[in-house]
């Protein structure tokens, strides 16, 4: 019911929200090229931020940093820090882990397990060792509902990930990042395989998520940019390729007048 | 004085007829060539129906071989042995290929990876007289006799590159990003492994598995140095005497893999070679059970692949 009253607030950006996730002077290497230069980035918490740019420019390495994903990239090397709610991920000692139960992510392809309906929103409550029948009934309706999934599939939980559409697999993978209550989601252009209405629906749901979760979403849609986020942070490689970040405000102000030329030049699509 | 476009029109219609009838004659060569291909298949298959269809009968598939001159012999000893040797080269080959595809998918570029790969090759090329011989040199001669043991390693060791090589490229075929997706959420890799990336796979590394059985349960040649043949392989009798003399079913099943047993190439090669004509008719038969045995594991495993696909796509 809660859940039902929740979605009907609508998300506002708050320009004065706490820092949730904060990035400084983040270089991450890929053996000897240096993919990202000196990148420092404040997230703020409950609130959606874009990351946009060119092809190649780091968005997604730069996502994939956040719940340290890049470290299956064999060659891969962070330099800096990147605080979640004031802790470094890269400390020594720090537990993979427990960051990606905290960093949910969210991939551009709907990526459901072989598995059930129920079971692929299950797998990551039983990692960590949740096995009743009832607790486990109780996260799945409740993660399906948060990803506005529940009323499309209670009555066929049993049934194969795969049996459901492009839009609903992706709701799907998303009531899966949620089934571990993360604090940040991570979305990787996670519209960019779907139809229109469905790419819609992802859009509204990122609202509603907006009101309990920090959110940072990479694409290469300016309007979805706009239409979604809070803020915006426009990154670009330098003549070294190395991915920088240009210019990062409110997302309206980006858009309206943003202070350097190149962000001009790319949200007006003039390039790009 | 024509124009270009009725030069044209002209030109074409003559260019469409040439047309039309190279694509009709070279469409016919392509058919008549399918067919050609296609003739070996059924004509063997073909002929071994009709001519083992005469010697088989239910007494066939479950009386034992009986003396020359004697009606009423049949194959059991042979279907038998098949059964075991081929589940023992199951059992010897499918853990360790698993193992090693799945190393050679998850680390193509280290050594040990590439020395894999390599060595898959070579070991798919070995004539299966060869491993045979392997298997002879150091199971039976240190064993002092022929046993299904030694034959189920000869197998297993022909099986182990189609395995290995099958399972690599399905597990490849598995998207990346379900196996980060599977991380992403905090899984262990080997979690991941065993309940994402393995069922995503299963279909086709299942089938790889059955095809590579289906084709070792025809192996001759590396059976001849190993398993011997033994027409009096009786696995009924093994087990229940054993079972009257309260041995053990460890000692029960070193007894069933411990001495030479049939199978059916086997019994087929010996029976083809001798002088009788009784002998050659039943050979007849033994190859039309040898054929129904691998078509029944190949069409199975294609049903029961086709099945869980549909069932996975919901």
């Amino acid at each position: 019911m809660t859940m039902q009253l929740m979605t009907e607030v609508k998300h506002a950006t708050n320009g004065n929200a706490p820092i949730k996730v904060d990035v400084k002077d983040l270089n991450v290497y890929y053996g000897k090229f240096r993919a990202l230069a000196g990148i420092n980035l404040a997230v703020r918490e409950k609130q959606i931020t874009a990351i946009i740019g060119p092809s190649g420019c780091g968005k997604s390495t730069l996502l994939r940093s956040f719940n340290r994903m890049n470290d299956l990239t064999p060659g891969s090397r962070v330099e800096g820090e990147i605080a979640l709610d004031g802790e470094n991920l890269y400390a020594a000692g720090v537990d993979v882990v427990d960051i990606r139960r905290r960093v949910g992510m969210v991939f551009q392809r709907p990526n459901p397990f072989p598995k059930s309906i129920y079971d692929n929103v299950a797998y990551g409550p039983r990692l960590y060792g949740i096995r009743g029948k009832a607790d486990l009934d109780g996260i799945v309706e409740r993660s399906l509902h948060s990803a506005a999934l529940w009323d499309e599939v209670k009555d066929k939980l049993g049934q194969s990930g795969f049996s459901l559409s492009g839009g609903q697999q992706q709701r799907l993978c998303i009531a899966r990042a949620l089934a571990v209550e993360p604090e940040v989601i991570l979305m990787d252009e996670p519209a960019s395989a779907l139809d229109p209405i469905s790419t819609l629906r992802i859009e509204e749901l990122m609202h509603d998520l907006a009101h309990s979760y920090t959110i940072i979403i990479v694409t290469h849609n300016m309007q979805q940019a706009a239409r979604v986020s809070d803020f915006t942070a426009m990154m670009m490689i330098d003549d070294q390729r190395a991915g920088r970040m240009i210019e990062y405000d409110q997302t309206n102000v980006i858009f309206t007048r943003p202070q350097d030329k190149r962000t001009e030049d790319y949200v007006t699509g003039r390039f790009g | 004085m024509s124009t270009f476009a009725e030069l044209m029109l002209r030109h074409r219609t003559a260019r469409m007829r040439t047309r039309k009838i190279t694509n009709g004659a070279m469409l016919a060569l392509t058919g008549l060539l399918t067919a050609l291909a296609l003739v070996p298949l059924f004509w063997i298959v073909g002929y071994v129906i009709v001519r083992g269809g005469r010697s088989i009968n239910l007494a066939f598939f479950i009386n034992m071989p009986t003396p020359l001159g004697v009606s009423g012999g049949g194959v059991r000893s042979a279907i038998e042995g098949t059964l075991v040797i081929t589940l023992l080269a199951a059992v010897f080959a499918i853990p360790p290929g698993v193992l090693a595809a799945f190393y050679a998918a998850r680390y193509p570029n280290r050594p040990l990876g590439v020395v894999l790969r390599f060595s898959t090759d070579v070991l798919a090329g070995v004539p299966s007289i060869v491993v045979g011989l392997f298997a002879y040199a150091v199971l039976v001669v240190p064993m002092g006799h022929y046993s299904g043991l030694a034959g189920g390693a000869a197998l297993a060791l022909l099986m182990l590159p189609t395995i290995i090589r099958t399972t690599e490229e399905m597990l490849k075929l598995v998207p990346g990003t379900l196996r980060e997706a599977s991380l992403g959420l905090g899984a262990p890799e080997w979690k991941t492994s065993l309940s994402v990336l393995f069922p995503a796979a299963a279909n086709g590394i299942i089938t790889g598995f059955l095809l590579a059985l289906a084709r070792a349960a025809g192996e001759t040649a590396p059976l001849l140095m190993t398993a011997l043949g033994n027409e009096r392989f009786d696995l009924g009798q093994i087990v229940t005497s054993g079972i009257q003399g309260h041995q053990s079913a460890f000692a029960i099943l070193g007894r069933i893999v411990n001495q030479p047993v049939d199978s059916l190439p086997l019994a087929l090669w010996k029976y083809a070679q001798q002088p009788y004509p009784e002998r050659v008719e039943q050979s007849w038969g033994v190859a039309l059970v040898l054929m129904i045995f691998v078509l029944v594991i190949n069409i199975a495993t294609r049903l029961w692949a086709q099945n869980r696909a549909r069932k996975l796509k919901g």
